[in-house]
């Protein structure tokens, strides 16, 4: 298996607080990772520095062969071969949902506006939203938001896929139809790294599950063992308080 | 009691205090020892018939002065607020001379740039220098209210929450791409209320050029009572200013209602 995304001994710091203190991480094509831990543990950090929206201070990061950390990399198209989904969405309100989704191919990838829209019907058709194309995010429930950002991610036909805490900020009962379209995703094969608080998910869909903690990656491995047998006295707390919370 | 009754006797008090509270005030001026000469020389109906061709066609000078200063002003206020607002230590220059530029302008009267520069400019005795007042009036106006106008596009620009420019920057979007589709067409949105604001006061400055010898309302108004003694005039320049400040405000109240309409909408 070929690796799609390599990190390697990555540190950030944002002022005084070190935030990633030497992250090392592998990710197959068409692998799915999660990464667990607190709140705090550098889960979203990590994702924003893969998706080059933080630099970091130390370490590399390859994507399909190609160090994309190094000098005179055009950011721009690094961003092109690599989807986020934010905690929050960030759904451009200003616009319908078919512009929120053609935006980036027509601009970025100067694609003909027919073809963007053509795409981009077709991928809202398949996650169910082909109704709201007119709409503007403002009238669209949570859910139906956070589909809609997956869906303009996937427009660029990324190598790879960062989701960040996707499902965190939706009421519990639109949670289900968010995690529907990931496992989609998964099944066709997208290789993803997915920052989630979702621990029964993750089991489901993970190939390997990493535990985060205070900047490093304390625990990895298939999801049943690192969510029922782990390792790690701080893995062990981790689940336990998760446990507590009711949320496994 | 019901909430439809109470909505009943709430119009009824409002009317009613609003009544009285005229009442009184137009009775406390027309019994004032002044109110016959008053009336005389500021609100005399056949001054104000009399004047009011002349007035009428002077403002036009003034609609005319607002619509060129306003369509420069719209367009070079953005790109200052673009230039305040670029990243990164290399912009430093370009920044340190917007706010250089927006501090001088907003602290100078407006009448000083405009005598400066209307009396000055023509005065060098160049060639290719425009000796026409009411050119130097205009740019003075566009000069001063840029610096105004930057500002309010500056506060809508920083009031667009970061995470919109990181979405669009995921996407593979250059600076530029998004700060035109995604950062500012939100950011001016949000501004056009306080815009519109400082629209008002570039309608009513356009009185200032006057002051360089232009014959616009309040010029022609200053002409008009000279000539009578009386300031009737004056009084008609106010109504025709006010009539047009009025159709403005409402056209932008209608503006952030379709906005806010469409984006409620939904499309089926």
């Amino acid at each position: 298996m070929s690796e799609a995304l390599v990190v390697d001994g990555v540190h950030k710091s944002f002022g005084q607080l070190e935030v990633l203190r030497g992250v090392d991480l592998a990710v197959a094509e068409h692998e799915v990772v999660c990464l667990i831990g607190a709140s705090g543990s550098g889960k979203s950090t990590l994702l924003r520095c893969v998706n080059l929206l933080e630099p970091i201070d130390e370490g590399r990061i390859v994507v399909e062969g190609e160090e994309i950390t190094g000098r005179g990399v055009n950011v721009n198209r690094v961003r092109r071969r690599i989807g986020i989904v934010f905690q929050a969405y960030n759904l451009f309100p200003h616009m319908s949902v078919l512009s929120n989704v053609t935006l980036a191919p027509t601009l970025a990838l100067g694609m003909p506006r027919a073809r963007a829209e053509a795409e981009a019907t077709a991928l809202l058709d398949r996650f169910g939203l082909a109704d709201k194309r007119k709409d503007y995010p403002d009238r669209l429930s949570g859910g139906q938001q956070q589909r809609v950002a997956i869906v303009r991610a996937l427009a660029m036909k990324p190598d790879l896929m960062l989701l960040d805490e996707v499902t965190s900020a939706l009421d519990p009962e639109l949670v289900a139809e968010v995690l529907e379209v990931i496992r989609e995703l998964a099944a066709a094969g997208m290789t993803m790294l997915i920052a989630t608080h979702e621990m029964s998910f993750a089991r489901d869909i993970a190939d390997r599950v990493c535990f985060l903690d205070e900047g490093v990656i304390l625990e990895q491995g298939p999801p049943t063992q690192i969510l029922s047998e782990p390792r790690e006295p701080r893995t062990q707390q981790f689940l336990q308080r998760i446990i507590e919370a009711g949320r496994l | 009691m019901t909430s439809a009754g109470e909505g009943r006797r709430g119009v009824t008090v409002a009317v009613l205090s609003t009544v009285v509270f005229f009442t009184l005030l137009a009775v406390a001026i027309t019994h004032a020892p002044g109110w016959p000469e008053v009336r005389r020389t500021f609100f005399n109906w056949d001054e104000f018939k009399a004047s009011m061709p002349e007035i009428s066609r002077a403002f036009l000078l003034n609609v005319k002065i607002f619509m060129i200063a306003e369509a420069f002003i719209l367009v070079l206020a953005l790109v200052l607020a673009v230039v305040r607002s670029l990243p990164g230590p290399v912009f430093f220059p370009m920044r340190a001379l917007g706010i250089a530029y927006a501090d001088f302008f907003r602290g100078v009267p407006t009448i000083l740039v405009i005598a400066l520069l209307g009396f000055g400019a023509p005065a060098l005795q160049l060639s290719w220098v425009p000796l026409s007042t009411t050119f130097w009036g205009i740019v003075a106006l566009v000069l001063v209210y840029t610096a105004y106008v930057s500002e309010v596009y500056r506060a809508g620009i920083e009031s667009v929450h970061p995470s919109q420019d990181a979405a669009a920057r995921s996407l593979g979007l250059t600076h530029w791409q998004s700060l035109r589709k995604v950062v500012l067409p939100q950011a001016v949105r949000r501004v056009i209320p306080p815009l519109l604001n400082d629209f008002i006061g570039l309608q009513k400055d356009t009185a200032l050029v006057g002051f360089l010898g232009s014959v616009e309302a309040f010029k022609q108004s200053q002409i008009d009572a000279a000539a009578t003694f009386n300031y009737t005039p004056f009084v008609a320049a106010a109504v025709l200013f006010v009539a047009l400040t009025i159709p403005l405000a409402r056209f932008t109240d209608w503006l952030v209602l379709r906005d806010r309409r469409r984006r409620q909408a939904t499309g089926t």
